[in-house]
């Protein structure tokens, strides 16, 4: 047997692999579904109506789209540059940190730039946590993977720290809470739904715009493609690098602003609560392109709003409920290997090509 | 090609947005003609319903409820209470027709009162908490009563005098149960310590074994908790040492070290509750429950267990229930040595509700705030 590189694959071909990827994540966790003596076809239907079946389920399916868009953003940047940043969790922290910092402990700023001054201030946080990595990897080749991953613990440590300790509210007899921001850190509410949703849908359109129409857009697709090109054409890859890993970490931490200060009203730290790690997922599954990055972000949140709403509606344990959204990822997620590899059954010997591994 | 598909989208989620803005919103409690429907009950549950634990007593008296009154009843299981996951589970057990919640964390609280102002046709009913409305009352039972008659066991069994106590957070419950605990140590082996360690967790089976395994190393041979999983038993089993659980009684899952365990039985009063909602009497009115209302217990002691301990248990029981006497009567020392209680008073409710303090022969502190 013999894993071929696919070329180039159509999109005829790509749209046909992901269809059968969906098929058979139904036909995976059908199974899964029986064997927990539930019909699969009322659990199915119970996900699509737990996520968009009411006005509140619609929502709370936004409200989970919301900052994997913006996270998914923020990842594409990177890898478009073929920079793994690996640490969307802490740039979220960060950002949310450094905003919450604003909202809690600044008070001589005038209250209606509370706001801007919070992502502002998140948008710098979240993209300084990505420049020490990005630094080290433009100056020093450092792996960026290992040193984005290690920096999210750093940061999931620290707001653990505050909120145990110096930060936690004392009017909460002892539990370890942060403080509710004031009113003019919260932000409002636009047709039902924290004014994250259009900053979202904003964001997607300047970034696509960013990514295809300036010139920094383009470098960090040249440099993704290739250093040496990028050279000889006269760019400065190290300053690219640094644009780039600071508008990715950037986006993040703007995802950790909205969550405090639209969701969780506060800084806990569980305000990341995975979103960076999805983004990867959902970054990776839209082809690294913005405007799809909007389309798998809404997907993915039916998978989470909906997974979590079968758990209520029908008794599901929520450990199944997690197995369940696995399996369905890790079908759609393989899929992703039939599109850039090609199976061939041929005889023993390996045909010598480009880029052929034998197995 | 992709352009088109990026309207559309983007046309898709204009529409969601307008659906969410100007759509009618859901009423609990009635079936859209105005009827009263009938009642159902949603549980917002900390931990999961097999954790042999604190959400297992509560799945109990869930199962009890539906046995009992015949009523449909949705849970949750997992809900974060460090963010505010509890709302939107809050807000999907209402959209699913639940007109009672039971929420049964401590920091749920803040989210849960958010929620019983948001829905005034909605009863909450939240465990541990002070913050009640209208429709929201807190509940609760006098876990420092069990607690104290554990002590006792605990007391008379220690050879080495060291007891290690595995803790949640730092919070007036767990200090409370600490101190009664200690106080039931130290009412039949003076000498007896015993030594807190915290983990900030109420649910986390690794962190509570390893904080036990050092309170062992450090030479405790009666290991107890204020922790939702066996991982503190399963440690003290594994030593050979001997254990005091909570929550439930625990003494199949290790029967090794289990010796007793101060344990909810939270049904009577779930069901009493939503009788009530049934029969439109109920009223929001916070309840701590003792041993007298059997809400909280002590199992029954095992062989590991030491002989003589079940009559001194018995007869301090039965003291606690017909009201001779509670664990935090005077005299008692804080653990600098000052008379905190004097002699011939006690703590009213309300200073054991907001405990900030260790008693004599507790070791570790309270950190600071």
């Amino acid at each position: 047997m013999q894993i071929i590189n696919r070329p180039g694959t159509s999109i005829k071909q790509v749209i046909t692999i992901r269809v059968i990827a969906i098929m058979a994540a139904a036909v995976v966790s059908s199974f899964l579904i029986t064997l927990l003596g539930y019909n699969p076809l009322v659990v199915f239907s119970n996900m699509i109506k737990g996520a968009l079946g009411s006005n509140i389920r619609i929502k709370a399916t936004l409200l989970e789209m919301i900052p994997l868009t913006i996270a998914s953003l923020g990842i594409i940047i990177a890898f478009k540059m073929k920079l793994w940043n690996i640490g969307g969790e802490g740039q979220i922290l960060m950002g949310a940190f450094d905003a919450s910092f604003i909202a809690l402990k600044v008070d001589w700023i005038p209250s209606f730039l509370v706001l801007p001054v919070m992502f502002i201030v998140g948008f710098l946080a979240g993209g300084l946590w990505a420049f020490i990595p990005a630094f080290f990897k433009a100056r020093f080749g450092a792996n960026e993977t290992i040193m984005t991953l290690m920096l999210n613990y750093i940061a999931i440590q620290w707001i653990t720290y505050l909120q145990y300790g110096p930060w936690r509210d004392p009017k909460n007899m002892g539990f370890p809470k942060i403080p509710n921001f004031p009113k003019e850190a919260l932000l409002p509410q636009i047709f039902g739904i924290h004014a994250g949703l259009i900053i979202s849908l904003v964001l997607v359109v300047v970034i696509t715009w960013f990514m295809k129409k300036t010139k920094k857009g383009f470098e960090i697709a040249v440099v993704g493609e290739s250093v040496a090109t990028a050279k000889y054409a006269g760019m400065d890859v190290f300053s690219v690098i640094i644009t780039a890993m600071l508008i990715s970490g950037g986006l993040c931490g703007i995802t950790g602003v909205i969550q405090t200060s639209g969701v969780n009203k506060t800084l806990t730290f569980n305000v990341s609560s995975g979103y960076g790690n999805t983004a990867i997922i959902t970054a990776w599954l839209s082809g690294l392109s913005a405007p799809w990055a909007l389309l798998v972000s809404f997907l993915f949140a039916i998978l989470l709003q909906g997974g979590s709403y079968i758990q209520s509606a029908l008794q599901i344990p929520s450990s199944a409920a997690d197995v369940l959204q696995g399996m369905i990822l890790f079908c759609i997620l393989g899929s992703e290997f039939f599109v850039r590899y090609k199976v061939r059954f041929t005889a023993k010997k390996p045909v010598s090509n480009g880029g052929a591994k034998a197995c | 090609m992709r352009k088109k598909i990026f309207c559309v989208l983007i046309a898709v989620l204009c529409f969601t947005m307008l659906l969410t803005s100007c759509g009618e919103t859901s009423k609990p409690g009635t079936d859209g003609q105005g009827n009263e429907k009938k009642v159902k009950v949603g549980f917002v549950f900390i931990g999961s319903g097999n954790d042999a634990g604190y959400t297992y007593a509560h799945d109990q008296a869930r199962l009890y409820v539906e046995e009992k009154l015949g009523v449909e009843t949705l849970y949750q299981e997992n809900v974060s209470d460090s963010d505010n996951s509890c709302i939107a589970v809050i807000q999907s057990l209402i959209d699913q027709g639940c007109n009672v919640i039971f929420a049964n964390s401590f920091g749920y609280m803040e989210y849960v009162h958010e929620m019983a102002l948001a829905y005034p046709d909605v009863k909450f009913l939240h465990c541990s908490g002070y913050l009640d409305a209208e429709n929201m009352l807190n509940y609760f039972g006098r876990m420092y009563q069990p607690r104290y008659l554990s002590g006792i066991v605990a007391g008379m069994k220690t050879e080495t005098n060291k007891i290690g106590y595995v803790a949640a957070h730092p919070i007036a419950e767990v200090i409370r149960g600490i101190n009664a605990f200690t106080l039931g140590v130290r009412s039949v082996n003076p000498d007896a310590t015993v030594e807190v360690v915290w983990t900030n967790t109420w649910y986390d089976p690794a962190t509570e074994k390893n904080a036990a395994i050092a309170l062992l190393d450090k030479g405790c041979d009666v290991i107890a908790q204020h922790q939702d999983t066996t991982g503190p038993q399963l440690a003290a089993q594994e030593r050979g040492k001997w254990a005091i659980g909570y929550n439930c009684d625990t003494s199949d899952i290790v029967p090794g070290s289990f010796m007793t365990a101060p344990v909810w039985n939270w049904g009577p009063y779930y069901a009493e509750q939503v009788q009530k909602v049934i029969d439109g009497t109920w009223k929001s009115e916070n309840y701590w429950g003792g041993m007298e209302d059997g809400v909280v217990d002590l199992a029954p002691l095992t062989k590991n267990a030491p002989e003589s301990a079940q009559e001194k248990v018995d007869e301090m029981k039965a003291k606690i229930i017909s009201g001779e006497f509670d664990v935090f009567y005077g005299p008692i020392k804080d653990q600098s040595g000052n008379i905190k209680v004097p002699e011939g008073s006690s703590l009213t409710d309300k200073e054991m509700l907001s405990m900030d303090w260790f008693v004599e022969g507790v070791i570790g502190n309270i950190p600071q705030q």
